[in-house]
């Protein structure tokens, strides 16, 4: 019973991060690409390690698997904004078909008005 | 821990995984060597590290040995590290 719930996971993690490679291969900019990765990518490590937890129902690898799983889910968003922010910075172009620009348009606006405070203390468009 | 070869569905998991990995670290190379901008080379590290983490725990789920695990937390955390480092270095890059 336990090798077909292994089994399952292993196949179903490895099929998230081939997801996550397929939308790194078709979608059309850094930032879709971007979010393809930071969630597929880390679901199919999370799901790997499950399974690897069930197989081997150890003290150490539970802690070691929590830990690999705590650090991809704190670090993978930070990282992803970071980058984000410094494409847009970068001017990295947009895909087709986007609704709206909000940082661009916060940019836009502090330009116009530098002396509102409040408002560039909010936004913060300065700071990366 | 007991041989994969007592569990046929468990093999047959494993070497699925490795195959879909490989397709992955494929797809990742061709964005590498394709991708217009510096952003989008970086991304692909964040890829091939998951998939990295991926390859490192179906090898433990092959040979029986946790002990690979370590290598799982080492590159987890430092692939963080090379993300903030790259996004410091691309803003510096602009700023000057």
């Amino acid at each position: 019973m336990m090798e077909w719930i292994v089994s399952i996971l292993l196949i179903s993690g490895s099929l998230f991060m081939l997801v996550a490679a397929i939308g790194v291969v078709k979608l059309s900019d850094v930032y879709m690409r971007m979010h393809a990765i930071t969630k597929a990518a880390s679901l199919g490590a999370i799901l790997m390690l499950a399974a690897v937890l069930l197989w081997h129902p150890q003290w150490i690898v539970a802690i070691e698997a929590l830990m690999v799983v705590l650090f991809v889910i704190l670090t993978a968003p930070i990282g992803a904004h970071m980058l984000a922010r410094v494409a847009h910075r970068m001017k990295v172009p947009i895909g087709e078909g986007y609704v709206m620009d909000e940082l661009q348009e916060a940019i836009d606006r502090k330009e116009m008005d530098p002396d509102a405070q409040e408002e560039g203390k909010s936004i913060d468009a300065e700071k990366l | 821990m007991e041989s994969l070869e007592a569990y046929p569905i468990l093999n047959f998991a494993v070497y699925f995984s490795f195959a879909c990995l490989t397709v992955s670290l494929f797809a990742g190379l061709y964005r590498l060597l394709a991708g217009p901008s510096l952003p989008d080379r970086i991304v692909v590290m964040d890829l091939v590290a998951s998939l990295v983490i991926g390859l490192i725990i179906t090898y433990i789920m092959l040979t029986g040995q946790p002990v690979y695990l370590n290598v799982a937390v080492i590159i987890a955390l430092l692939v963080f590290m090379g993300n903030i480092a790259f996004a410091k270095y691309l803003k510096r890059r602009i700023d000057l």
